[in-house]
């Protein structure tokens, strides 16, 4: 279970970095991503997969949470 | 020398591998690739941040200069001490010219070296006791001190001393901040981790502690903080008056030529300038996290990268700074663009090969283009992935990368090659001079600097000019092994 730093970019796109692994990398897609459901399955722009557990709020970002990584997309 | 095609880089790697036994080729294989710059991730090409080779010839410190000779000795109001034997901080005292302003050994104390200076029955017996004795020496011998740090050396990991019971105890006795840190060299693959361990010490025990103190500070909207600067011949300095030409305040330098009390208030800027992102990024991500503190990297390399950051940084500002930023710019105009005048001439077209520590081997490259010369391969001691996605579009295509060079992998390189200028470390200064080639000193700037801002530029351009361009150089072949004088040789004998 990695801690991942979430932010915003300035163009509003969430930002995922791991410090152990140095990724730094935009999410393409969160599953739940309304303003009283966040979380789920994150799509970064490599390929890779990561799951958050789904919370009733948007988190405050920026943010350190734990995720589950679901595919490496190699 | 005409630049390379993929194909000839390619083939250049592979000549070069070819004397390394299997495994050993497969490793290093990974560490070297041929720069593209259509990829978006570096890890597609190259690998980094892995542990060197045992038996090849590496170029990387350990964690403690990570530590201690990076991110903390700067620290001018604090004592350093390198906690272990005497050798780790007496022979890398001083080496690393982080100017600083006050009176050394009263109220600073960046050029002295204070160690616990380990002997048999401290290994034996713990050196907990000696530690505690040596902080109320410190005291009295240097009231001014603002705070101590424990840099440990890698025996106090290894006989499992309690630093941080002793620096606890120290605190409630002086009254000041004692950092203990666990940086003892043969942690983690290089001193990047020392950089990082150093920035928890500074989250753990400066930022965290201080948080009620400094109330009476009053801010602006301009406050910013200068970070990952360690003012390495005045580099800091330099970048400074630009900030501060532009209407912006500066309140803390980190940590070249910085205080503790500006460590303590860099929570309270509104904006955090990062110039070294290796050595700084861990407490930068945390302050945005904490503090809600925004941060941006910027390069003060050259002209062209020095107004991209000035606009960049004023970007997140309002109209006055905006203004201020093409004030500044405008102002210092006709200076720069003389230094070119003078100076692009007398370099355009030469070559280069870097090899430096975690920043300058892509933070430089906009410098040197300025001046009309190439980049032709560079490389870091100890970067990871995330600085090389940062340096894949600031090359050229088809340009060599090499993570951790080895010795004999950078000489190859450079036989074949054949730079016209080679920027890296002491330990690579004499063997490259001795083979013929302009080198330059690019860890303290060979003795010279500042680098940084409009001012750095002229100095830059002047030392680049001086060392490509001495007369030395053409002296370095025996007369009798030149070509002329073979020829002559020939057509007495004839
Ligand atoms: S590796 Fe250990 S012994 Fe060597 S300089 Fe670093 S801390 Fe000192």
């Amino acid at each position: 279970m990695p801690r991942v730093m979430l932010k915003k970019n300035p163009e509003g796109k969430l930002v995922f970095y791991i410090a152990k692994k140095d990724l730094e990398e935009v999410a393409e897609s969160v599953e739940f991503d309304s303003s009283d459901k966040w979380g789920g399955e994150v799509l970064l722009s490599d390929g890779s997969k990561y799951y958050f557990e789904p919370m009733d709020e948007q988190p405050d970002f920026p943010v350190t949470l734990r995720a589950i990584r679901l595919d490496s997309g190699d | 020398m005409a630049a390379l095609t993929r194909e000839e880089t390619e083939a250049l790697i592979q000549e070069v591998l070819e004397v390394y036994p299997e495994q050993a080729r497969k490793d290093r294989a990974k560490h070297l690739a041929v720069n593209d710059q259509s990829l978006e991730k570096s890890n597609k090409c190259i690998t980094s941040n892995r542990k060197s080779q045992p038996g090849v010839m590496t170029i990387r410190g350990c964690a403690y200069a990570g530590s201690f000779g990076v991110v903390w000795s700067p620290v001018k109001d604090m004592i350093h001490i390198s906690h272990g034997p005497v050798g780790c901080g007496q022979y890398a005292r001083g080496g690393r010219r982080s100017y600083y302003i006050g009176i050394t050994g009263v109220n600073a104390f960046v050029g002295m070296d204070f160690t616990s200076d380990f002997q048999e029955k401290d290994i034996v017996f713990g050196g907990d006791k000696k530690l505690a004795k040596i902080m109320n020496e410190i005291e009295e011998l240097f009231p001014l001190n603002k705070g101590i740090t424990v840099q440990s050396e890698c025996p106090i990991g290894l006989i499992g001393d309690d630093i941080e019971a002793v620096a606890k105890k120290a605190n409630k006795e002086i009254g000041k901040p004692v950092v203990p840190v666990r940086c003892e060299g043969f942690r983690g693959v290089s001193q990047s981790l020392g950089h990082h361990l150093a920035n928890d010490s500074i989250r753990d025990w400066v930022l965290d502690p201080a948080e009620n103190k400094h109330n009476d500070f009053v801010g602006t909207p301009y406050d910013v903080a200068i970070l990952g600067d360690y003012n390495i011949g005045g580099d800091a300095w330099s970048s400074r008056i630009l900030l501060e030409e532009m209407g912006l305040r500066v309140i803390a330098q980190w940590s070249g030529d910085g205080t503790l009390p500006e460590m303590e208030l860099t929570p309270k800027v509104k904006l955090n300038l990062l110039h070294c992102y290796r050595s700084v990024n861990y407490i930068t991500r945390h302050m945005e996290e904490k503090y809600g503190i925004p941060w941006i990297e910027y390069n003060f390399f050259g002209p062209t990268k020095i107004a991209e950051s000035l606009r960049a940084i004023a970007a997140l500002f309002d109209d006055k700074i905006k203004e201020g930023a093409e004030r500044v710019i405008a102002r210092y105009k006709a200076e720069y663009e003389a230094v070119i005048a003078k100076y692009r001439p007398r370099l355009e077209g030469k070559t280069v090969m870097l090899f430096v520590g975690g920043l300058r081997p892509r933070h430089t490259i906009g410098a040197y283009e300025d001046l009309g010369m190439k980049v032709i391969g560079t490389g870091y001691e100890f970067a990871h992935n995330d600085d090389y996605d940062r340096t894949i579009k600031e090359m050229g295509n088809a340009t060599l990368l090499y993570d951790d060079v080895t010795g004999y992998e950078f000489e190859e390189f450079v036989k074949k090659l054949q730079p016209d200028l080679i920027g890296s470390g002491v330990k690579e200064k004499y063997i490259f001079q001795k083979m013929g080639f302009p080198f330059r000193q690019m860890h303290s700037w060979d003795y010279s600097g500042p680098y940084h801002g409009y001012d750095g530029f002229a100095i830059f351009a002047r030392d680049m000019d001086m060392t490509l361009n001495n007369p030395c150089w053409k002296q370095i072949k025996a007369p009798w092994k030149t070509e002329e004088s073979t020829n002559t040789e020939v057509a007495a004998s004839a």
